[in-house]
């Protein structure tokens, strides 16, 4: 999960990360009472949005007033940055800023361990300053068991090129920024720019942080408040809230199968077999795993049916444990429980595991809207010319 | 011969009284697996009863810890049903305990717990599958996973796939020629043995006529794998990628199946491979018939 600029925020505060004020506000009022919360004084207006370049498409403004903050909010909420409207704003304290600096540590998943990266030009866009300058670009490894220790951090800075006066300051934010990323079970943590003030003092101005979903599920409750619920696609809300692990996409053909590289397979199936058909897409993908009873394939249906786009749909399973018999009690039964809701035509897969009874099952019930295919490429192929019908 | 695993393999599973392990357990002594036993601390001392490939009773015992379950049996596999909170821990036990080779097949573990397993294996003599795998299968000789042992039997072919399903898909496609082992890596963004470590393994494995690599979205193991056999493989592999049509920024079921931007996208992979001389079957039925060619003319 990726967080706003206004949660990195909030988490660096929490771990003892230097970060300016900085209130989130849906409205222009808000906004202005969050101007007024931080002194009155000049602040600044960022649009929070999960996409980099907001600065030039306009959606960060200086304020010198709570009135102007008021004013400037007004204009960046709503906004279309590269896709994303712009729900939410930060009123974020001044500063008068020296100098701006870059660093991160992310998962290195080539090496599997960590990597961080530093530099005294910061500001820029770093996969700018990674190209023409690499030179500018300190990376070093960080074993995940020794972590980001005063000697590493030492070591970061040195790398980076750091001012003899600056040198001890960031390395001490630094090594907050790690409390940061172990505490949090983050896969990023990126401050671009990490600044000095005219003041002398080394903030964290702008934050991105990506939290690692599976620690977020096993040791993080506190976590699930972070989601962004309202920018979720309602079919994959409804999806999350029974379990299903789904992801909308654009196209025609809906699909399900069990394991996430078959379904990810079948996609790519489905739209080879599309071009011959009007060029019909892949609708979803939809993985329901190993033990697909009728309960959890009726959800599943039901999700994909919910999708207006959706003309035909493509059941593809291999039965491994999963025995082709249940499998297809699932679907008859899903079908049950659907009645009248079921209206487009299913094409159905099955291999495997009991795959004569399955298929069986699937032939004495004889609904109407369910064809059977003998193969994977078959099963695309038909349920791709049924969505072009 | 084949690749780590055989049917002289003592395996043990840690977490065999929980529900996935108890079945697992059934299924891989059904597959003639030598299983000998469990470990789960707060059950120390008891058993579990369950039949062997003929139908005649086990009795397993569970001990306390990895390190007493491989001095009173022997056991030289471990392989893993423990819940994704206490994989680290469970894992670092068996490493601890010198275990040979460790199958993790928890799904859900924490990256950054990952990642330290992986730092702490460092130099010490465990191999680890996983996490987040269907485990390894020699068909005919030992199982240790959750891979379907009746899909096929014993052949010429070696599989390395991040995928279960896909394995299993490959495996049935390709069922009339069969398989020496086939293992999978797991999905997530940080595993124990890699496309690499199994290419190696099956290069070096003379059982092993033709190698079968099944890839997927994010990363780039399959880059680095192509790398790898333009150098040092020298028995003809056949490729697939999942994923075409995954959009960025979306993940597609696995951990770690993502695309960043220009990273990870199913294409670059199959140009990486095809670039080495691989061949890249469209789908899986293709990438069957690419292999079947391929032994034909061996």
């Amino acid at each position: 999960m990726d967080l706003f600029e206004y949660q990195a925020r909030d988490i660096f505060e929490k771990h003892g990360v230097p970060v300016l004020g900085g209130v989130v506000a849906t409205t222009p009022e808000e906004a202005r009472a969050g101007a007024q919360e931080l002194g009155g004084g000049t602040v600044v207006v960022k649009a929070q949005v999960k996409t980099g370049g907001r600065g030039k498409a306009g959606g960060v403004k200086l304020a010198h007033s709570p009135e102007e903050a008021e004013q400037k909010a007004e204009e960046i909420l709503g906004m279309d940055i590269k896709g994303h409207t712009v729900h939410r704003v930060m009123v974020a304290q001044g500063a008068k800023i020296a100098e701006e600096f870059y660093f991160s540590v992310l998962l290195d998943r080539s090496n599997r361990n960590y990597l961080a990266m530093c530099s005294v030009e910061g500001g820029m866009e770093i996969e700018q300053l990674a190209v023409e300058r690499p030179e500018a670009l300190a990376k070093v490894a960080v074993d995940p068991i020794v972590g980001i220790d005063e000697a590493k951090a030492a070591e970061i800075v040195e790398t980076a090129g750091f001012a003899d006066d600056l040198k001890a300051p960031v390395a001490d934010v630094i090594q907050k920024l790690w409390t940061v990323f172990t505490a949090e079970d983050a896969t990023l943590v990126e401050v671009n720019p990490l600044v000095r003030t005219s003041g002398g003092a080394i903030i964290a101005l702008d934050g991105k942080v990506s939290l690692d979903d599976n620690a977020s599920e096993v040791r993080h409750p506190d976590h699930e408040a972070l989601e962004d619920k309202e920018a979720a696609d309602p079919l994959e809300a409804k999806a999350k809230a029974n379990g299903l692990n789904y992801v909308k996409l654009d196209g025609e053909v809906g699909i399900i199968g069990n394991g996430a590289g078959l379904v990810m397979s079948t996609l790519d199936v489905v739209a080879y077999a599309g071009e011959k058909h009007g060029d019909v897409k892949p609708a979803n993908f939809l993985d329901i795993g190993g033990g697909a009873n009728a309960k959890v394939m009726a959800n599943g249906l039901d999700v994909i049916l919910g999708d207006p786009q959706v003309k035909s749909v493509f059941v593809n399973v291999f039965g491994g444990i999963t025995a082709c018999d249940e499998v297809a009690k699932g679907i008859v039964g899903a079908l049950e429980i659907l009645g009248d809701e079921a209206t487009k035509p299913l094409v159905v897969r099955l291999d495997g595991n009991n795959v004569d009874l399955g298929r069986s099952i699937l032939r004495e019930a004889n609904h109407p809207l369910v064809t059977l295919a003998e193969t994977m490429d078959g099963g695309a192929d038909k349920a791709a010319e049924l969505a072009n019908a | 011969m084949s690749i780590y695993l055989n049917s002289d393999s003592k395996i043990i599973v840690q977490g065999i009284t929980g529900g996935m392990g108890a079945k697992h357990t059934a299924l891989m002594l059904d597959s003639g697996a030598q299983i000998v036993g469990g470990v789960n601390a707060r059950k120390a001392g008891t058993t579990v009863e369950h039949k062997d490939h003929e139908g005649n009773d086990v009795t397993l015992p569970v001990f306390g810890t990895v390190k007493e379950a491989m001095a009173e049996t022997g056991a030289n596999v471990s392989v893993l049903f423990v819940p994704p909170a206490f994989t680290k821990d469970a894992a670092i036990e068996a490493i601890d305990a010198e275990m040979p080779l460790i199958v993790v097949i928890t799904e859900g573990v924490p990256v950054q717990d990952s990642a330290e397993v992986w730092a702490y294996l460092q130099g010490k003599s465990t191999r680890m599958i996983g996490p987040n795998c269907p485990g390894i299968i020699t068909p005919g000789e030992s199982l240790a996973g959750i891979t379907p042992h009746t899909i096929t039997g014993k052949g010429p072919i070696g599989l390395v796939s991040k995928s279960g399903t896909l394995t299993y898909q490959m495996m049935y496609e390709l069922k009339d020629l069969g398989f020496s082992t086939a293992i999978g890596i797991g999905g997530d963004p940080v595993i124990g043995t890699t496309h690499i470590d199994a290419l190696e393994a099956f290069e070096n494995d003379p059982e092993t006529k033709a190698i079968v690599m099944i890839g997927e979205i994010g990363g780039d193991a399959e880059e680095r794998a192509a790398a790898y056999i333009s150098e040092h493989v020298t028995k003809p592999v056949v490729g697939y990628v999942a994923g075409f049509t995954a959009p960025e920024g979306k993940t597609m079921g696995h951990a770690g199946a993502i695309v960043s931007g220009s990273a990870g996208t199913a294409q670059a992979k199959k140009e990486a491979l095809e670039a080495v001389g691989v061949k890249v079957g469209k789908t899986p039925s293709e990438t069957a018939s690419l292999m079947r060619e391929i032994l034909q003319a061996l």
